[in-house]
């Protein structure tokens, strides 16, 4: 079929959905870009440190071969290699292009600056102070607004996903909840989800925002989609709680020069420093958080030790931020943090072109696991967000011609009679805590079979059979994860276990957890290796 | 802690408009506005007395002042529910309503596509590869949430009038300060059209934006570079180049 009558779904507008909208609307493909809130409020705004390319600007002589290695190494050898070698390749092309569309990197004297961050000993991090997420949101909101006007991308800014559409077995499309008019409607065709982290999973307990609430994750997981490595998720070392969530003090500090330590009989130990040598405050996430999970102290982060200049010119707005919610000026004192729940490693377990096991169902972002296996170095995240809504787009237009051969319908939407929509009830959100809880419990930094089992329980305890299907659905997921983490009898990046505190190359392989006949199976796939570097 | 969160509530955007009181208790003194909407439900109502429960709807996203999205009017001040700590509310009483200038879905949920309606009108985005040079303009006017402060207390904003206020003026900002030469004249239109034509440097958006975005001289390096002319002045010599 011609590619103007092809219509593909994208849900989720953050830089995800963004990249993959701007990437199909550029090679003539219409777009439908849905997502639960307009683009200005995704996560991608609120990532901070910076996003990671080889531009070897600052006099280093690096290389994407050291941005391949440093990558598989810090994700512990679990994500593809193959998909590694794009990422890091595609990245200098992918920040040149933002450069293009007027993102402000830091320069000096015109030049661009990049700085350190953690799990990689050269300067590959490009920034703008500590709000680089904002900067390339604004820019690709811009950039898409462009194909907004020419009538290549529709947005539907106020619409939920609900589930995924089937007609005789195959996938038709999605069916789509309009928030402001209360209404549901079928959007016909490919689907690319791009619906970020499932922090709602974990609600109250993670770094990122609200409106993610994993229920698009938890639907996807309960129809039959192929999950990965569900049992990897990311604690930052250095969050602080605040009212209703965690706040991030980015890697970007440690990487301008701030230390962790914690008191011992009277007197500061630089931890990290003492085991890990001079580079141990950048050590990589999974190994500061485990450290910090085995203190058994109050550790704190010392940025008293930056120049005026750092603080000024790069951290500004992170000193402005924690002032304004902790009431500490980080410039004159310590400021105590602990582990907190960041990143979903595990997802939508995609394949080298994005595409999941339903066939024209791809994934990409946050929500997808593909590039950072057991553990994701900071930066990587926004690169892997707009790199795989590239290669989502790319893959799928490639494929444009099939669209509407009756394997999948090229378009069109259909509106739904109004159904009546229970309002959620005092019950339900009674379930919803208890389950959080359970996760936390079980999914805690530092964990053993015992501790997950009695969340599985807990877990299990909640299921009823009058409960709405989105409460059952997360339910099912909630039970996936447990499961995951029950199963890898391993230690290894996220996932630490002190009753199998080794990492064991038997479990090099991906975690996959998918619903099939009514019950979570849980297989292992191999993973190529990784060239000696 | 102790308030009492009075609200004004509309089931749908037609449908008549009444007050309802939620009692919210905590012992966390960093409790904002946010806080306390995400967790009163039923139990809380005051006087439960007026018919079947319906929560309260509210937007929300992030919780730390970076996505726009809760902005309403607190206390007859437009303001971020995440921004506005319950403790620093004088008295017991805390009015909440939808922010006034915009269309109300529901309760205090408002629909401000207006505002990315107004910036594709105004084509904002770059047709040409950006020239960077001012950053730190760049940097400041992308910070903009679009949350629609600004336009609450604009008094020269409403829907439907062209004019698209600092929400647009920053966008275009952006614009401006990576502005290739090609451009640079549809974008002193646009910039006219929506931005300097009706605005009356009232100002009453400098105070009240929560990014605290230097709104005054970013109006001022736009209106030297769009207005007058005066571009090189305002976003700097060109000698930056492309990375690549
Ligand atoms: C505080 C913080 C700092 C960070 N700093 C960095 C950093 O410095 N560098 C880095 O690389 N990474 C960083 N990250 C991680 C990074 O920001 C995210 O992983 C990345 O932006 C995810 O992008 P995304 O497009 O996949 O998802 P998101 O930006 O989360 O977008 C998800 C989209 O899906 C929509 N959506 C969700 N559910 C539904 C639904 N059911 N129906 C319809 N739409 C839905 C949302 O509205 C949104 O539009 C940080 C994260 C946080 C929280
Ligand atoms: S200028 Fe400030 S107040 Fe206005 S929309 Fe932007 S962030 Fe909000």
């Amino acid at each position: 079929m011609d590619a103007s009558d092809v219509k593909i779904n994208i849900i989720g507008a953050g830089l995800a959905g963004l990249s993959a909208a701007k990437t199909l609307a550029q090679s003539g493909v219409h777009v439908r870009l849905i997502s639960y809130q307009h683009s200005e409020r995704a996560q991608s705004n609120l990532a901070e440190g910076g996003i990671n390319a080889v531009m070897n600007v600052m006099g280093e002589n690096d290389r994407i071969e050291y941005h391949f290695q440093d990558t598989g190494k810090g994700g512990c050898f679990l994500a593809d290699p193959e998909m590694v070698r794009g990422l890091t390749q595609a990245a200098p092309g992918i920040v040149s292009e933002l450069a293009d569309l007027g993102v402000p990197f830091h320069r000096e004297k015109g030049r661009l600056i990049q700085r350190n961050f953690g799990g990689q000993k050269l300067k590959r991090t490009a920034y703008a102070r500590s709000s680089t997420g904002k900067v390339l949101v604004s820019a690709m909101i811009d950039a898409v607004r462009r194909y907004e006007a020419e009538g290549f991308v529709e947005r539907f800014a106020h619409h939920t996903f609900e589930r995924l559409l089937f007609e005789n077995g195959r996938l038709a499309g999605a069916r789509i909840y309009d928030r402001f008019r209360k209404e549901e409607f079928d959007c016909r065709g490919p689907v690319i989800m791009a619906c970020g982290g499932m922090n709602g999973m974990f609600e109250g307990a993670t770094t990122g925002t609200l409106a993610n609430t994993g229920q698009a994750a938890a639907v996807l997981f309960s129809q039959g989609v192929r999950f990965g490595n569900l049992e990897f998720l990311q604690y930052h070392p250095t969050t602080v709680e605040i009212s209703g969530k965690r706040l991030l003090i980015s890697e970007a500090a440690r990487g301008e020069g701030g230390r962790l330590f914690c008191m011992k009989n009277g007197a500061r130990c630089y931890f990290m420093e003492e085991k890990y040598g001079e580079r141990g405050n950048l050590m990589p996430r999974d190994v500061i958080s485990r450290e910090m999970a085995l203190l058994n102290e109050q550790a704190y982060l010392d940025l008293t030790v930056l120049d005026r200049a750092t603080w000024e010119k790069k951290l500004s707005d992170l000193r402005e931020e924690v002032i304004h919610y902790l009431g500490i000026d980080p410039a004159a004192e310590p400021v105590p943090v602990s582990p907190g729940i960041h990143y979903f490693m595990g997802g939508i377990l995609v394949d080298r072109d994005h595409r999941t096991n339903i066939p024209w169902l791809y994934a990409a972002g946050e929500c997808a696991c593909a590039y950072h296996g057991a553990n994701r170095l900071g930066g990587n995240s926004l690169l892997g967000a707009i790199y795989g809504g590239k290669r989502a787009a790319e893959s799928l237009a490639a494929a444009i011609h099939e669209v509407g051969s009756g394997e999948i319908p090229a378009d069109g939407t259909v509106s739904v009679a109004a159904a009546a929509r229970a309002a959620e009830t005092g019950d339900e959100n009674v379930v919803h805590a208890r389950m959080v809880r359970a996760l936390l419990k079980g999914m805690e930094p530092l964990r053993t079979e015992e501790r997950m089992r009695e969340a599985l329980e807990e877990v299990i305890s909640l299921k009823a059979p009058d409960q709405p299907e989105t409460m059952k659905a997360s339910l099912l997921l909630a039970e996936a994860i447990l499961r995951c983490g029950l199963e890898r009898k391993e230690t290894r990046g996220a996932h630490t276990r002190l009753d199998y505190p080794k990492t064991d190359e038997n479990w090099r392989k991906t975690t996959v957890a998918q619903m099939t006949d009514g019950r979570i199976g849980i297989t292992y796939e191999k993973i190529a290796p990784y060239p000696a570097p | 802690m102790r308030k009492l969160l009075h609200i004004l509530r509309r089931e749908s955007a037609g449908s008549a408009p009444y007050w309802e009181d939620f009692l919210y208790e905590s012992q966390d003194e960093a409790a904002t506005v946010a806080t306390a909407l995400q967790s009163i439900g039923a139990e809380n109502r005051v006087d439960s007395g007026s018919g079947a429960f319906r929560p309260v709807a509210w937007e929300s996203s992030c919780l730390q002042r970076r996505c726009g999205a809760c902005a309403m009017v607190i206390n007859s001040h437009p303001a971020m529910a995440c921004d506005t700590r319950l403790r620093d509310l004088a008295g017991e009483r805390v009015t909440l309503e939808p922010l006034g200038k915009f269309p109300v879905v529901e309760d205090l949920i408002v629909d401000r596509t207006v505002m990315m309606e107004n910036l594709k009108r105004l084509s904002v985005w770059l047709s040409e590869k950006a020239d960077p040079g001012a950053e730190d303009m760049a940097f400041e006017a992308s910070r903009c949430l679009q949350c629609g402060l600004c336009l609450e207390v604009c008094p020269n904003f409403a829907p439907g009038l062209g004019f698209g206020g600092m929400a647009a003026m920053n966008p275009i900002a952006r614009l401006i300060a990576n502005s290739p030469q090609q451009m640079r004249k549809s974008l002193a239109k646009n910039y006219m059209r929506g931005v300097y034509s009706g605005c009356g440097k009232s100002l009453a958006c400098r105070d009240i934006c929560p990014a605290e975005i230097d709104m005054e001289k970013l109006l001022a390096r736009s209106n030297a570079a769009a207005v007058w002319g005066r571009w090189k002045a305002a976003v700097g010599s060109r000698d930056q180049g492309h990375i690549d």
